[in-house]
């Protein structure tokens, strides 16, 4: 009897561990779409053009998904209004990506071969990025991935309006150094691709401008034992901590940091993945903790306030505007320029008209490079509010150019671990 | 020295949580021999009790130590309701139990995202959960404190009921042998659902406790039913003490691998480390012959 059960158990946790392998292998798998001829069926005669949104609906990823949804739908209609995209209207197919990353390569290649989207606007996971990356070149459209990720990435058939590290993470420690003038530092995220990336970066930055890493510590997504870390924090006294954990287990995290006695003046937290929604659910005081986007709700530029008011007109006045959401919304308008600029909805011509292509977003003025398909865009550091709102702090005062492969950091050595 | 008292009291706490979530467990599984992979949504179910009652008494200090009864009742309840639909009629087939728990995990996931948002909702602390006290220079959180004496609290009711009220004697008979029991007047299918509703009652308890710990949301569950899986079968299946054991075992091991490891790593070592005793012991910890309990 006991050793039955104790084979059940482990067939269960067996079953258990597999799929959390699978799930984390299904980034690597891509369906390349079986078209050879790209062809394209985009139909531009009539007096409206379709255009795709791939954003999970559905799953874990669909809360913040939808967010991004609603903003793009908001603009298409702030751009139909205003006469359209070279005086045709857009037409939108909403897809839904599922939180799978081999859905988003499916209905990916649904939208451009039966839908004939002229481009698709969504994404947010760098999994499902990379697994609708062979879609786009294979058949040769356009994506416009609108969140903040680890870089090192620059694809003809896709542009990036989130940040890449060299406008959040690399701001977000020049800050550090100069402003707080901080002399050492603890290390603490998630165990998956963003987190890694990010802390080799800032482990290279810190041996240039001799700040001591202290700790690095990561627990995987769905584990919140953080109590350990936050043992060796106490241990270290870090000048600050760089949190790069995402999701839920933040709040785990910062439960073991509060319960300890730690708060934002004896050693401070810079997140790169807390906004403003997800701050209003820890159940911890966050006032004086730090973050580095490059846009909040409050932010104060030309475009932002108009920006702010139509989307609680039409969503609801609870509802928050979010840097993923304020990038997603800007692609569209960015969009709208290229074609215009290149006269023809051709992903040819498109491409090659990009660069240096200008919008004044609600975050500032961006503008897009033409050889990495990022946009340049200003890095601006928060602060927690009691309310749990975020206010500008610093700013890097103009937009930074995109790098994604640190190639003007003569620093940064990618082989080096 | 300070690495030794310091990851003893982390992983003691670690254990407490997993003690608290494996109780019910070893009540379920360990008696009663029912896999129950719903276990961590009876989990989740105390949690969000406690954020409800927080919404009703907006005092946490209040709040959250009424929650615990709720919550027991809740998770109870609702496992009462799991046993009379599903498990009742499956006793004896542990795989099919497993598939439809399984099945039934994933429904109370998917309801509880509907009910309450993706997104994980705010439990706020008490005030009197508020700082530490030194023991023997470690800060010790008196969050973790209450975990931990709730898990003891817990751990010693259970542990009277079964040996000396009538209830738990009547338990241990049917466990022990159920037609001799049932011969003897005792009605097993009450036991049965009793057992199961007082294990299930006890995953409410470890809910409203771990919202100092971990993020109240849907998948919560996720997080501690492998976890508590493995400490009832490493403790030796039917035995409480062994559960103690392995569950503060399990805790402190983990908690001086990530120490010298990181996070991650002391996962699967901590999991591997599992897998070889079983090799050389699969009874566990403590060998039950007879199905007692102590």
């Amino acid at each position: 009897m006991n050793r039955r059960h104790a084979r059940l158990v482990a067939s269960t946790a067996a079953l258990a561990a597999s799929a959390l392998v699978l799930t984390a292998c299904g980034g690597s798998k891509s369906s390349d779409g079986d078209a050879t001829a790209a062809e394209s069926c985009v139909d531009t005669s009539g007096d409206s053009v379709k255009i795709g949104f791939l954003n999970s609906m559905s799953g874990p990823m669909s809360i913040s998904e939808r967010t991004v949804s609603d903003a793009l739908t908001l603009g298409v209609e702030q751009i139909n209004a205003a006469g359209g995209v070279l005086g045709k209207s857009l037409d939108l197919v909403q897809e839904d990506g599922a939180s799978e990353p081999t859905v988003f390569a499916e209905k990916a290649t649904k939208l451009i071969q039966s839908d004939c989207v002229a481009a698709v606007f969504g994404g947010w996971t760098s999994s499902s990025r990379v697994a609708m990356r062979p879609v786009f070149e294979s058949l040769n459209s356009i994506l416009f991935y609108p969140v903040q990720y680890e870089g090192l990435e620059a694809d003809r058939n896709i542009f990036y309006t989130g940040a890449t590290t060299n406008q959040q993470i690399i701001p977000a420690l020049d800050f550090l150094r100069e402003e707080k003038k901080i002399k050492s530092i603890f290390l603490a995220g998630s165990d998956y691709v963003f987190p890694r990336t990010a802390n080799k970066i800032i482990k290279q930055y810190a041996g240039e401008y001799g700040i001591e890493v202290v700790g690095e510590e990561y627990q995987p997504l769905d584990q919140g034992a953080w109590g350990t870390a936050v043992d060796k924090i106490v241990k270290t006294k870090p000048d600050v901590i760089f949190n790069t954990i995402n999701g839920d287990s933040n709040v785990a995290f910062l439960q073991a940091y509060d319960e300890k006695g730690l708060d934002a003046k004896s050693i401070p937290i810079v997140s790169v993945s807390i906004a403003e929604e997800e701050a209003a659910a820890i159940p911890v005081d966050l006032t004086g903790q730090m973050t580095s986007w490059n846009y909040y709700q409050t932010v104060d530029t030309p475009a932002n306030p108009a920006f702010v008011e139509a989307f609680k007109a039409k969503f609801g006045d609870d509802r928050p505007t979010s840097d993923p959401m304020e990038a997603a919304y800007t692609s569209l308008w960015l969009y709208k320029a290229m074609v215009e600029k290149a006269g023809t909805f051709d992903v040819d011509d498109v491409i090659a008209a990009a660069d240096g292509i200008t919008y004044e977003a609600p975050e500032g003025t961006v503008t897009v490079n033409g050889e990495n398909h990022h946009i340049a865009k200003t890095a601006l550091i928060g602060e927690v509010q009691q309310n749990k709102l975020i206010k500008t702090i610093w700013s890097s005062g103009e937009p930074i150019e995109p790098d994604p492969f640190l190639e003007t950091y003569d620093w940064w050595d990618p082989s080096k671990g | 020295m300070d690495v030794l008292i310091s990851q003893s009291f982390t992983g003691a706490s670690y254990g407490a949580a997993l003690l608290l979530v494996a109780l019910g467990l070893a009540l379920t599984f360990g008696q009663m021999g029912v896999i129950n992979m719903a276990h961590g949504e009876f989990l989740m179910a105390g949690a969000y009790t406690a954020y409800l009652t927080q919404q009703v008494v907006t005092n946490a200090d209040i709040s959250l130590l009424l929650a615990i009864p709720i919550a027991f009742m809740v998770a109870g309840l609702l496992g009462l309701l799991l046993e009379f639909l599903v498990i009742s009629r499956m006793y004896h087939r542990p795989l099919d139990t497993l598939l439809v728990t399984f099945g039934v995990s994933l429904v109370l996931q998917q309801a509880a995202k509907d009910l309450f948002g993706a997104q994980a909702v705010a439990v706020e602390a008490p005030s009197w959960l508020d700082g530490q006290i030194p023991i023997l220079g470690y800060r010790y959180p008196l969050s973790q404190l209450f975990i931990l004496v709730l898990a003891l609290s817990c751990l010693f009711g259970v542990a009277a009921l079964l040996k000396y009220s009538s209830f738990g004697r009547q338990i241990r008979a049917t466990v022990q042998n159920r037609s001799l029991a049932e011969s003897a007047g005792v009605s097993t299918r009450r036991i049965d659902r009793l057992t199961f509703f007082l294990g299930s009652g006890l995953a409410g308890i470890a809910g409203v406790a771990v919202t100092r710990i971990t993020a109240t949301e849907s998948t919560m569950g996720s997080e501690y039913i492998v976890w508590a899986f493995l400490v009832v079968v490493a403790g030796g299946i039917g035995q409480i003490k062994g559960a103690v054991i392995a569950a503060f075992g399990l805790g402190i091991t983990r908690a001086f691998l990530t120490y010298y490891t990181d996070g991650s790593m002391a996962v699967v070592l901590t999991f591997l480390l599992v897998v070889v005793f079983l090799q050389l012991r699969p009874q566990g910890l403590f060998a039950v012959r007879t199905r007692s309990l102590a």
